[in-house]
């Protein structure tokens, strides 16, 4: 399914059909590795088809049949109910408004960030001046401070300024920047070719035409990784949503899905409608990973190694 | 580091020269100047901030008072922070030697093998996935009751086990599912270290008679130093911090079984409002984390510049 789709069209260069190297491998050994890799899709994905196998059974007869590969007895209801499609079941679950709460705050915090950092990144990489590279190393040493150590102190701000159970509240400590995305921004402006920009500034550009014609039309590709990148940390984002915006009108789809764990009886928790919640909530990651898999499996080779 | 000065473009007069380097000055801090806001607001301030709370007694109703290395010294006698620091090197070690060996041995396979980027996508999907969902997914699997493992086990005539529910198997089970997580992702920084090994390499090893397993220890291992470095040095950091999971499964139970070090900072701050304990606890795992990072690099640098 997902795998057919993303082998036919490579977005990168294709980095993975260099020459064989060391000998070709012989046949007892390619079997074993093909069967390791059959056992690792299987491993990957059976979580999420258990979840939908038990989405799609009733509660009362996944408690005789608990283990059986198919449904049991196949129903669509629990994702109806989830999805508020059915009236009167005094289900607190609001779906719909989890999932506007969630797509508000990850694309404010995408958006915004990228634009930020993507101008400081400038700045850092294709300008000149003093101090340039000592605040560089400035904003990369954020990166080794655990995040519960900021998390108190930013809490007590938030809580000060009044945003508790607001969306600036979630969104505002990565509105602005991350070291990581003016990392990644850096590490890429650093590479484009210098002949147009100094082209542009004899013509008469300004700095700000520059990296708005220039640097940002070059970097499309990073620019829309990254952005998908901090779209999917933010969509999975929990502990500060649940600390900042636990609230039910700004409450997003996982803090209202570890809510959902813990109203549900202890004795006999609704599993199929918690399975349904859960998979609905992952959905939109799917997509992202249909549709974009190759590509941040692609820039994880540009990050992991300097 | 620095690069080559941008605009050698209007050399002439000196004063043009200069009021050029004021105006990329100028223009240069503009840029810069909505990420240093954030950055100075939600990253420099906070972390100064949370040396001071550490030292106050905090409850964010009445105004802290200043009471020095107290925290601290309570900290050191207080028996629980020692049994969460020691259950979260616990989780480490169950966690990172077998997830980086999986991670080691999934990209070989991929290495050698398995050419295709959709399979090598596949490996990232758990890791894209939110903690809550994972947790939550795993929590159902591994459920003593109803859960497909269980099932699983009474088919090939295996005891039942309850995983989560027991004071022994929750924090293996919790390891397990953060492997299950962050194995494919690992695996796939490690293959892109593999594909920077020049090839010839290889042939030269193997016109010597050297065998696969030979090359694989003497070529393969230390080439791969730094990824490794990065690799370990990442992940050892991020287990420290395992928070979400233990969330949404345990609760820090069955007892304290998975009362690691975030879940205790974290009920001190937001259970009990106890901000500055709370505060000197994290300063202490922070501390804990700049000593391992120092650790592994001076262990694993040694051979860094094998490739050179």
């Amino acid at each position: 399914m997902a795998t057919s789709a993303l082998e036919r069209e490579p977005i990168a260069p294709a980095n993975d059909d260099e020459p064989v190297h060391h000998k070709g491998g012989f046949p007892a050994g390619k079997v074993i590795a093909w069967l390791v890799v059959i056992l690792l899709a299987v491993i990957t994905l059976f979580p999420f088809y258990w979840a939908m196998r038990t989405a799609l059974s009733t509660q009362r007869d996944l408690l005789s049949d608990p283990a059986t590969f198919l449904p049991a007895n196949f129903t669509w209801d629990n994702f109806r109910t989830v999805l508020n499609l059915e009236e009167g079941t005094g289900r607190t679950f609001n779906f719909w408004h989890y999932l506007k709460n969630t797509v508000i705050v990850s694309t404010i915090v995408s958006v915004s960030q990228i634009l930020f950092s993507s101008m400081a990144a400038f700045a850092l990489a294709r300008l000149n001046f003093p101090l340039r590279d000592k605040i560089f190393v400035l904003f990369l040493s954020a990166l080794m401070i655990p995040g519960i150590v900021l998390m108190i102190p930013n809490f007590v701000l938030i809580y000060d300024l009044g945003w508790i159970n607001t969306y600036q509240g979630i969104v505002a400590p990565k509105v602005l920047m991350t070291p990581f995305a003016i990392f990644f921004l850096r590490q890429f402006f650093l590479g484009i070719n210098r002949d147009l920009e100094e082209a542009a500034y004899l013509d008469g550009a300004g700095f700000f035409e520059v990296y708005r014609k220039i640097i940002i039309p070059l970097s499309q590709g990073p620019l829309l990784t990254l952005g998908i990148i901090v779209f999917v940390t933010e969509w999975n984002e929990y502990l500060w949503p649940f600390l900042v915006g636990r609230g039910e009108d700004v409450r997003v789809l996982t803090v209202a899905l570890s809510v959902f764990r813990s109203q549900t009886p202890a004795g006999s928790p609704d599993w199929p409608g918690l399975m349904a919640g859960t998979l609905l909530a992952a959905l939109p990651i799917m997509l992202i990973f249909v549709f974009f898999g190759r590509r941040i499996a692609t820039s994880i080779q540009f990050t992991g190694v300097k | 580091m620095s690069a080559a000065a941008v605009p050698t473009t209007l050399p002439k007069p000196k004063s043009r020269f200069s009021a050029w380097k004021r105006r990329e000055t100028l223009a240069a801090w503009l840029f810069l100047l909505p990420a240093m806001i954030g950055f100075i607001v939600f990253f420099a301030f906070p972390a100064v901030r949370g040396f001071y709370i550490g030292m106050t007694d905090s409850d964010l109703l009445t105004p802290p008072t200043y009471i020095g290395m107290e925290n601290y010294r309570d900290l050191l006698e207080d028996k629980q922070f020692g049994r969460s620091l020691i259950v979260t090197a616990y989780y480490v070690l169950l966690n990172i030697p077998l997830q980086t060996f999986l991670a080691l041995v999934i990209a070989l396979v991929l290495d050698r093998f398995v050419h295709g980027l959709g399979w090598r996508s596949l490996m990232l999907l758990p890791w894209l996935m939110p903690n809550v969902v994972v947790a939550l997914l795993f929590l159902w699997i591994l459920d003593p009751g109803l859960g497909v493992l269980n099932a699983m086990l009474d088919a090939v005539g295996l005891p039942r086990q309850s995983f989560l529910g027991s004071t022994d198997q929750a924090m293996p089970s919790i390891a397990g599912i953060n492997i299950w997580r962050h194995v494919g992702y690992n695996a796939l920084l490690i293959l892109a270290g593999m594909q920077r090994i020049p090839k010839d390499i290889y042939e030269a090893g193997a016109l010597d008679g050297a065998t696969e397993l030979q090359m694989f220890r003497s070529l393969t291992l230390p080439l791969l130093r730094p990824i490794m470095l990065f690799v370990l040095v990442t992940s050892i950091v991020g287990s420290f911090q395992i928070y979400d999971t233990i969330a949404v499964t345990t609760q820090g139970g069955p007892v304290d079984a998975t009362r690691v070090i975030y879940w205790f900072i974290y009920q001190h701050a937001f259970e009990r409002y106890n901000f500055g304990y709370a505060s000197a606890a994290s300063i202490i795992l922070f501390g804990i984390l700049i000593i391992i990072s120092l650790i592994q690099m001076r262990v694993l640098r040694a051979n860094e510049s094998d490739l050179a």
